[in-house]
């Protein structure tokens, strides 16, 4: 049976958008606390959408991240492509919970992919940063049920499927 | 990453990826441009005027010094034929400006608006107006990556320039700091000293000022003295930046040859013999 997909296209604005987002300038004391946009907007895609947006996506989001950031090519692919993994593994759980539960999953997904990032840091030989670098993830989770209601509303509104 | 972080095969994946991205990045940094498009638009006239007249103060010395340093160059330059050393002084610069962009921040690098297209090449010499800033890792047609002297993966050869002990600056990671590893102990550095780029490495052009010396601590217990450096150059706060190309490079030849046919190339500097 052929399932006719729509809306490739919102998918890839929001990616854009959260991919500008991370590269947006900031001062310089709000930058230890930008929330991972790219994840974020990776799970709820995943979530919504598992049989559409996967690991390839992810990845390709995270070379895309490697390269507009300056970082080895993959540090960001390897975080982003296990967090799609994982969210893939969880929707059918997760996507039941409520709005607070989901975001305590976030937590535990954006706190996966600093992980391996601090580790492909680590691995590259660059400096420890400091105990700021774990911010992001808390940040992410309390932005997760505005983002989430956000992201939900545009999909209906653009029939995304 | 492995293959990324230890050969450099994956150089042209990333250029190609990087043209892609070209057009978020613009996006990004477009709140910052238009904000210093406005600031300049409606800068008031009596704005400008106080700042015409600081710039033409400014010029003035410049000048004033600039005369002295044509004297001392050639004196410089006839005392050197005299010990019949080959030196020659002279490089060529272009100005280039920081896109606003936050790239990694783990990282200290930065992107700036010129490329390969103005003969920009990956390993070149990056100034600000006082002092060394960094050197270029990745480069596509309209940007390049500048990564800074502090960035934990970085070192360059510096020497003092009151008596030439050469040693060498590691970044640490932090932004105001750099390390002078493995000095002896008795080695002859203190506070205050200027800390000039040495030319040995290949990549930056000799005699430009890169840091000072801000703390030097001699523990007997340890076989090396621990010197510490701040940066002369405004790491985190210049706009513009200049590329720097030496006229006779001790590597690459070839490189620099290409490139000073480049029409592009605005400024050929004063220095030039």
């Amino acid at each position: 049976m052929l399932v006719r997909h729509h809306g490739a296209f919102t998918i890839l604005a929001s990616f854009m958008l959260a991919l500008v987002l991370t590269i947006l300038p900031l001062p310089d004391l709000a930058q230890s606390f930008r929330p991972q946009w790219v994840a974020l907007v990776l799970i709820y895609w995943c979530l919504a959408l598992p049989e559409r947006v996967g690991i390839g996506i992810g990845w390709s989001c995270g070379l895309v991240l490697d390269v507009m950031t300056g970082t080895l090519l993959g540090q960001h692919a390897l975080g982003l492509s296990l967090v799609a993994f994982l969210t893939l593994k969880l929707h059918q759980r997760t996507r039941l919970f409520p709005l607070w539960q989901q975001a305590l999953t976030v937590l535990v997904l954006l706190f996966v992919e600093r992980l391996l990032f601090l580790w492909a840091l680590g691995a590259a030989g660059q400096a420890t940063p400091s105990l700021w670098y774990w911010a992001p993830p808390f940040i992410g989770m309390l932005l997760w049920p505005w983002l989430y209601i956000v992201l939900r509303d545009t999909q209906r509104r653009f029939r995304v499927t | 990453m492995a293959v990324d972080h230890r050969q450099h095969h994956m150089e042209t994946v990333r250029s190609f990826l990087s043209v892609l991205t070209y057009p978020l990045q613009y996006v990004a940094s477009f709140p910052v441009t238009a904000s210093h498009w406005m600031s300049d638009r409606l800068a008031t006239r009596d704005q400008l005027q106080t700042e015409n007249a600081q710039f033409r103060e400014e010029n003035l010395l410049l000048h004033a010094r600039l005369q002295k340093l044509a004297a001392l160059e050639a004196e410089n330059m006839r005392l050197r034929d005299l010990v019949e050393s080959s030196f020659k002084i002279g490089d060529r610069a272009l100005i280039a400006e920081l896109v606003a962009v936050d790239m990694d921040p783990y990282k200290h690098q930065v992107l700036i608006n010129k490329g390969s297209r103005s003969g920009a090449f990956v390993g070149q010499a990056v100034l600000d107006a006082n002092a060394v800033m960094g050197q270029v890792t990745h480069i596509t047609p309209l940007t390049s990556t500048v990564l800074m002297i502090t960035d934990a993966s970085h070192a360059l050869p510096v020497q003092v320039s009151r008596n030439g002990l050469r040693s060498i600056a590691v970044g640490t990671g932090r932004i105001h700091q750099l390390e002078l590893p493995h000095l002896p102990n008795n080695a002859d550095i203190q506070e205050g000293d200027l800390l000039v780029t040495s030319g040995l490495g290949g990549h930056f052009p000799p005699g430009y000022p890169v840091a000072v010396v801000t703390s030097v601590t001699q523990d007997p217990g340890q076989p090396f003295l621990t010197a510490i450096a701040t940066p002369s150059a405004h790491l985190e706060r210049s706009r513009e930046v200049l590329l720097v190309w030496t006229l006779e490079p001790p590597v690459d030849t070839a490189l620099v040859s290409e490139s000073s046919t480049e029409p592009e190339v605005a400024d050929s500097e004063a220095l030039e013999r």
